[in-house]
């Protein structure tokens, strides 16, 4: 058994909640054990920097003080607070007057942060600690046929902090192929969905989502595996009907977090892989594997162009 | 022989005399201890100032000498040659430096009087414990060594050897040429890069002063300044140079084919094969990672068919063992790999290319015939060149390559030429077009009709926006002078990727015991003053491998070397100064620390007498041993503990 | 119409945490060329940066550019002098925010919204501070939005209710010790 200290994020409780569910199912069957912060609040990723920097890198702080506590790693599922307690732990090495102003803040609450927390990915740990081997062997129902684009997002991956490629990142496509899936060659793997701006600036969020669906489309998925980035979940699956009514599409490409995609390959049933959160049903394209009738694969090697 | 000590204090005009009382200091010096006359005087860097210390030599038997003035970098030869014109070993004088280190560096008033004092008071305890020293000579011997065979090494061969003297050229491919021998043009004359190139090659192939050692690389040397022992490993071809007539015929009838580095895999060869066809020597090499018969032990077509019967499956590597006064590293670059800049796609898109494809392809020579051609053999009527491709860039290397401008523009040029109502754009940062011709050759390119753009793409992608993007490339940028983010549907990309030093050049560094940068070349000794020699004497570099440059330059800079390399062997002797460490070996217990400490590596450990004896001409005097023998065995000349606790006395008393 | 530079704005930028290497922008362009959402930028990235080294702060932060950044990082990734453009335009909005600068975009209200949230809840609470975005900007445009909301809700996706945690006490402590520290 694995055990890591869980920081889940704001979105993970409403937005994100399908996403969280998945990642629950599959903990324990994969051995990994998340214990959730007591009493955790914001990350203070933006838009909270674009109010005020050293407020928000204080409360990043105070999570990872939390997390330092625990002595254990600190993994979370959302691409923003993964990035934003990445920065926090940089900058606060290099930038000493803002290691400074954060102490002080963080000593009037009680808490006190020695720089010693190592920030990971939910995915990252399911890649490296997991391992694809391991994942493989679990698998009892496999997803052979099943066309996927996988989605990464961009602040997984950007800036680098040693989660994968920055520009084509891959590990979501092995995790498919690993559970029986067919990943698609998907150029706009790692771009942004606009979600940061989606509630102010709805028609350009729509419009960068409408891309990456289109993207997917074109290059015959099925369905779009993304990361577990809750913002990202909510603009390709919650937003997918703006974007058919705002450009006249008929998208219906269900959006499926890898937890959720494990959770069916592993054997759990439809509630469990929490795919009634999902706005955009995937009970049609995965019925047959629920009904153990999965199509042939299509390819022994599947075709992805993928940067080597 | 009873020490008599001369001080001589200088004004420098007002640089020292402005700030210090150099009179004040002579009269403070005329009271130290064994000092039996001292001066003041306003330039004794000068003829008089000079004759001021040989007088006092001859007429009051001053014995020692000590001149407070500058920095031993300026004048420490100057007046040492004074005081042994005056009859003395150059060893018996010392220098206070109350200029850099004083009246440089301290307000003028009582504060820097008194550090000269000080200064001058240490300089005089010192120089009583100096002990007279003989520089040593020793010979030069008269061949050279270059290594690698592009132009650089082309070129100091041909200037040595046209002296009358012998050069060993060695060279690690299968013929020499370089990268040169890879252009079509060459800018800004547009002459063809293999047309003036070849008949140096010729040359080098055809002089008797030159011994041509092909598809060979150095293995170990040792030695010092003058005197270089080297092995050089003449790696097997299978093939006897003495028979080859490189007609060709083994070519033909091998069946494996390969991807030719020489056309950046864009063609294939065979495994037998020479990689151009103007090689010199023109002999071909059977690469045996590909050959079928090494591989499986079958074939050996080329075997039967040759004529001259030279094909040789028993060959073996050949060691050489040769002396040389002087090695000339004319190594050369490799080009940066764009792989990793995934936004642009290299490998991952087709008709993205870098600038080292293109030239094969566009020269008449190459793959294509000279066409410039996509993936489905089509010509483009659009391309995008974006130049800084791998340089000043802190994720790849941060330094320019000085060259891609250039080349670029050349391309643009090229392509004008080559392929019918092209259009053609460059994205650049900067114009560095520095050259002689080269700023006129920019406004020629763009009276041509070439496109400029002063942006560095984001990315290159596939992802078509707008229906006129479809099937193209598309260079999404800012134009910077217009300010807005635009999308330039193209359909092919030439990567102007920068230069790099090559990927083994810390092992080439080791062997030859240099330094080599950050940015993996090599380091000059200087890079203004000194820029063809090394800190290790007798080794010069020469071309790119010391830093991107363009043929200009590199020529330069080859002459510049084949010109320092002659001058050593010309004066037969090279003078070995006398501040080197020595052991004494009755004290020595043989525990060798000191031969892992040198730098130089210039300590050896003689078994038979179980002790560390140190080569006089590859100390260079850093003291580094002397500091680290636990037996306090080593002795620096001209550094004893006498004399440097003397100077310490000298300053605290 | 002309305005007053201001030479201190450079400085001022340079001194956030994360914008230290301003200064050392060559304008290759990377970051405009590489920009998400340039097209709606009235000055791109590189011009910003620009322009905030020549001390033009009433343009830069009077004009909506800064405020389309989507934090893709695809510039910072790619920034050939490390530079940090994402995280400048960040800086760039704080202090248009705390000087009260008006640019012509809605997104000032919603951070202030979204910052306000993280105040009163010590997390997001996602439908009260929608709510109070679209109740403060455009109503009418809540209601195109109603059928995704809707959507959520049915989905379990939008508690209707704040879950306010105890730690929030403790980032306002901290907030409190940061605005009476002034760093600036």
């Amino acid at each position: 058994m694995r055990y890591y200290a869980y920081y889940p994020g704001c979105s993970m409780e409403a937005t994100g909640a399908p996403v969280e569910k998945a990642i629950k199912t599959i903990a324990k069957p994969l051995d990994i054990e998340l214990v959730e912060l007591k009493d955790w609040t914001c990350c203070g990723s933006s838009p909270f920097s674009g109010v005020d920097k050293v407020k928000a890198m204080a409360i990043t702080a105070r999570v990872l003080a939390q997390a330092e506590k625990s002595g254990l790693d600190l993994v979370t599922p959302c691409s923003s607070c993964y990035t934003i307690l990445h920065e926090a732990n940089d900058l606060m090495k290099e930038d000493h007057k803002l290691a400074w102003q954060v102490h002080e803040a963080l000593t009037t609450i009680g808490l006190n942060y020695n720089g010693t927390v190592k920030v990971r990915h939910i995915v990252e740990v399911l890649y490296n600690d997991v391992g694809l081997e391991a994942l493989a062997s679990k698998v009892k129902r496999p997803l052979t046929g099943l066309k996927v684009a996988c989605y990464h997002g961009c602040q997984q991956v950007r800036p680098e902090y040693g989660y994968d490629d920055r520009e084509y990142p891959d590990w979501l496509d092995q995790i498919s192929k690993a559970l029986g899936a067919e990943p698609v060659n998907f150029p706009l793997k790692a771009r942004c969905c606009g979600s940061s701006l989606v509630i102010s600036e709805t028609d350009m969020a729509l419009d960068l989502i409408h891309r990456l669906l289109e993207n997917a489309s074109d290059n015959g998925a099925q369905t779009i595996v993304s990361t577990t980035c809750p913002l990202c979940h909510t603009a390709l699956d919650a937003y997918q009907p703006a974007v058919n009514s705002k450009f006249k599409t008929h998208f219906n490409l269900p959006v499926l977090a890898v937890p959720q995609l494990i959770a069916v390959a592993l054997g759990f049933d439809f509630k469990q892989a929490a795919l009634d959160g999902n706005i955009v049903s995937p009970r049609k394209l995965l019925n047959p594997y629920f009904n153990g009738k999965a199509p042939a694969a299509t390819d022994k090697e599947p075709a992805q162009k993928a940067a080597a | 022989m009873e020490p008599k000590i001369g001080v001589y204090v200088c004004h420098c005009g007002s640089n020292i005399a402005g700030t210090v009382d150099v009179e004040k200091v002579a009269e403070f010096a005329r009271t130290l201890p064994a000092v039996v006359v001292a001066r003041d005087y306003k330039f004794m860097c000068s003829d008089p100032g000079q004759d001021l210390i040989k007088n006092d030599i001859k007429e009051l038997g001053v014995n020692r000498v000590v001149v407070a003035s500058c920095s031993p970098q300026m004048h420490e030869p100057t007046f040492r040659r004074a005081v042994q014109e005056g009859g003395l070993n150059p060893y018996y004088f010392e220098m206070a430096n109350i200029r850099e280190h004083c009246s440089w560096v301290t307000e003028p008033g009582k504060e820097a009087t008194e550090k000269a004092k000080a200064l001058v008071s240490a300089a005089v305890r010192r120089v009583f414990y100096h002990q007279p020293l003989e520089n040593k000579e020793v010979p030069v011997h008269p061949d050279t060594m270059i290594v690698g065979g592009g132009i650089a090494g082309i070129q100091a061969a041909l200037e040595i050897a046209n002296s009358g003297h012998k050069v060993y050229l060695v060279e690690r491919e299968p013929s020499i040429g370089g990268h040169m021998m890879q252009l079509d043009k060459t800018f800004p004359t547009l002459d063809c890069s293999a047309c003036i190139l070849t008949p140096k090659m010729s040359m080098v192939g055809a002089h008797p002063g030159i011994e041509l050692l092909t598809y060979s690389e150095v293995d170990y040397v040792s030695g010092y300044v003058g005197n270089f022992r080297v092995k050089i490993r003449k790696k097997a071809r299978y093939v006897d140079d003495t028979k080859c007539n490189g007609c060709g015929t083994c070519m033909t009838k091998c069946p494996v084919k390969v991807d030719s580095e020489f056309d950046e895999r864009l063609s294939k060869r065979k495994a037998i094969y020479t990689p151009f066809a103007q090689a010199v020597p023109n002999v071909t090499v059977i690469d045996r990672e590909h050959c079928t018969y090494f591989l499986k032990g079958k074939c050996r077509a080329c075997e039967k068919f040759c004529e001259r019967n030279a094909v040789d499956f028993q060959q073996e590597d050949q060691i050489l063992d040769i002396e040389v006064g002087n090695i000339i590293l004319t190594t050369g670059y490799q080009q940066f790999d764009p792989t990793p800049v995934k936004e642009y796609g290299y490998g991952r898109l087709d008709n993205v290319i870098t600038s080292l494809e293109f030239e094969r392809m566009v020269n008449s020579a190459g793959p294509t015939s000279g066409h410039v051609l996509l993936k489905n053999g089509q010509e483009p009527r659009s391309i995008a060149l974006i130049h800084c491709v791998g340089s000043r860039d802190e994720k790849y290397h941060t330094y320019c390559s000085r060259v891609c401008c250039m080349y670029a523009m050349k391309f643009a040029h090229l392509l004008k030429e080559h392929v019918h109502g092209v259009q053609v754009y460059e994205f650049y940062i900067d114009i560095r077009s520095f050259g002689k011709g080269y700023e006129e050759f920019y406004n020629r390119v763009q009276k041509e009709g070439t496109v400029f753009f002063r942006g560095r793409p984001g990315e290159v992608t596939d992802v078509a926006q707008t229906p006129e993007e479809k099937g193209k490339l598309i260079v999404q940028f800012e134009d910077t002078l217009v300010g807005k983010q635009r999308r330039l549907p193209v359909e092919m990309v030439v990567l102007c990727s920068g230069l790099e030093g090559h990927k083994d050049a810390q092992d080439v560094a080791h062997t030859f015991n240099i330094s080599l940068g950050k940015d993996n070349f090599f380091i000059e000794k200087h890079p203004k003053l000194d820029p063809v020699a090394t800190m290790t004497d007798g080794i010069f570099i020469a071309g790119c491998c010391q830093g991107p440059k363009d043929i200009p330059d590199t020529v330069a800079q080859a002459s510049a070397a084949a010109a320092r390399v002659l001058a050593l062997i010309s004066k037969g002797k090279v003078e070995i100064e006398a501040d080197t460490a020595f052991i004494d070996e009755a004290r020595c217990s043989g525990c060798r620390v000191c031969n892992l400490l040198c730098p130089y590596n210039a300590i050896s450990f003689i078994e038979k007498d179980k002790v560390s004896r140190i080569n006089e001409a590859l100390c260079k005097g850093c003291g580094t041993c002397v500091a680290g023998c636990p037996s306090g065995a080593i002795t620096h000349r001209h550094f004893t503990d006498q004399q440097i606790n003397a100077e310490l006395e000298g300053i605290l008393v | 119409m002309e305005t007053k530079l201001k030479p201190d704005f450079l400085d001022e930028v340079a001194s956030i945490p994360a914008c230290g290497k301003i200064n050392e922008c060559i304008q290759c362009g990377v970051c405009s060329g590489s920009c998400t959402t340039a097209a709606h930028w009235e000055y791109p990235p590189r011009k910003i940066i620009a322009m905030v080294r020549a001390g033009m702060k009433d343009e830069v932060l009077n004009s909506s550019s800064i405020w389309y950044c989507v934090s893709c990082y695809l510039c910072t990734a790619r920034c050939p002098r490390d530079i940090k453009p994402a995280n400048i335009m960040h800086a760039l909005e704080a202090i248009a925010l705390k000087e009260n600068y008006k640019p012509p975009t809605k997104t000032t209200t919603m951070y202030r919204s979204f910052a306000r949230s993280i105040e009163q809840n010590g997390r997001i609470y996602e439908f009260g501070f929608m709510l109070e975005y679209f109740l403060k900007t455009n109503p009418f445009a809540a209601l195109k939005m109603l059928p995704m909301a809707f959507s959520l809700l049915t989905h379990k996706r939008m508690p209707l209710l704040p879950k306010a945690v105890a730690g929030r006490h403790e980032l306002n402590r901290m907030f409190q010790n940061i605005s009476t520290g002034g760093y600036r």
